[in-house]
């Protein structure tokens, strides 16, 4: 499970990525030309883009004729928010031990 | 789901010690308090100081957290880059500490940030609508782990 929110949080880290993935989720199903359009990035490094978000699993894609079109899977981020739930209960259980170490200090 | 889902940037733990601020500074900044409610450490507060953090391996993870300390303001900020997985995961976070005076105590505010500081920069900034995305999980996460003692 860490590794699939590794791969979220990297597929994310890129501020291009993030923003073809937020365009693709507010705008719904896009071609690679258009998000072309909209990064103003190069076609082909749009498209890397696309294969590392599809592999963090946050786009899904079909072809239809000449066309490969992208669709967000906000879903995908499930793992990226388990794993800040279970740093959540990491920093929770420090914080119970920091308390009771400020007892015992001086 | 239909609604776009919000994007985590970060994990913010926020708890009320009844405890002068100065207190708190020093059992987040002595590295021998430090170890015995964090991890093991070679911590010392200067910027640019490289240490790690040490805990018993676990699955996925070898125990080690390679951190540098980035800000030191007594005794009110301190934050360190906080990386797991060794360099080539890339995976580096920010965790920053916030100590504010209150009645009866001290207020900290531990701040997770993920993404690394250059993202973080480039995000916060207005040329991403993401932050349009954000917030709502840092709201719920503060709503179910503020504690007060």
């Amino acid at each position: 499970m860490q590794a699939a929110a590794n791969n979220v949080f990297r597929a994310l880290a890129d501020p291009t990525r993030r923003s073809i993935f937020e365009e693709l989720t507010r705008q719904g199903e896009q071609t690679v030309h258009a998000l072309t359009r909209y990064a103003g990035v190069s076609q082909p490094a749009v498209s890397k883009h696309l294969t590392v978000l599809k592999r963090a699993k946050l786009v899904r894609h079909r072809r239809e004729g000449r066309e490969t079109h992208y669709q967000a899977q906000p879903d995908a981020l499930t793992p990226m928010v388990n794993w800040l739930d279970q740093y959540g209960a990491f920093w929770r259980e420090r914080f119970d031990r920091l308390e009771s170490l400020l007892e015992r200090m001086e | 789901m239909n609604q776009p889902k919000e994007c985590p940037r970060s994990l913010v733990i926020e708890r009320i010690f009844p405890h002068p601020q100065e207190k708190l500074w020093r059992a987040l900044t002595d590295s021998a308090l430090l170890a015995q409610w964090m991890m093991s450490n070679d911590f010392e507060p200067a910027v640019g100081k490289k240490f790690q953090f040490r805990a018993e391996p676990a699955p996925n993870w070898n125990g080690i957290v390679d951190c540098e300390v980035v800000l030191v303001d007594p005794i009110e900020h301190l934050s360190y880059n906080w990386g797991t997985g060794g360099p080539s995961s890339g995976l580096q976070w920010v965790v920053d500490f916030t100590l504010t005076p209150t009645m009866g105590g001290t207020h900290v505010r531990m701040e997770q940030s993920g993404f690394g500081p250059d993202q973080l920069a480039a995000y916060n900034g207005a040329n991403y609508g993401w932050h349009k995305m954000l917030g709502g999980l840092e709201r719920v996460l503060d709503a179910g782990i503020t504690a007060t003692a």
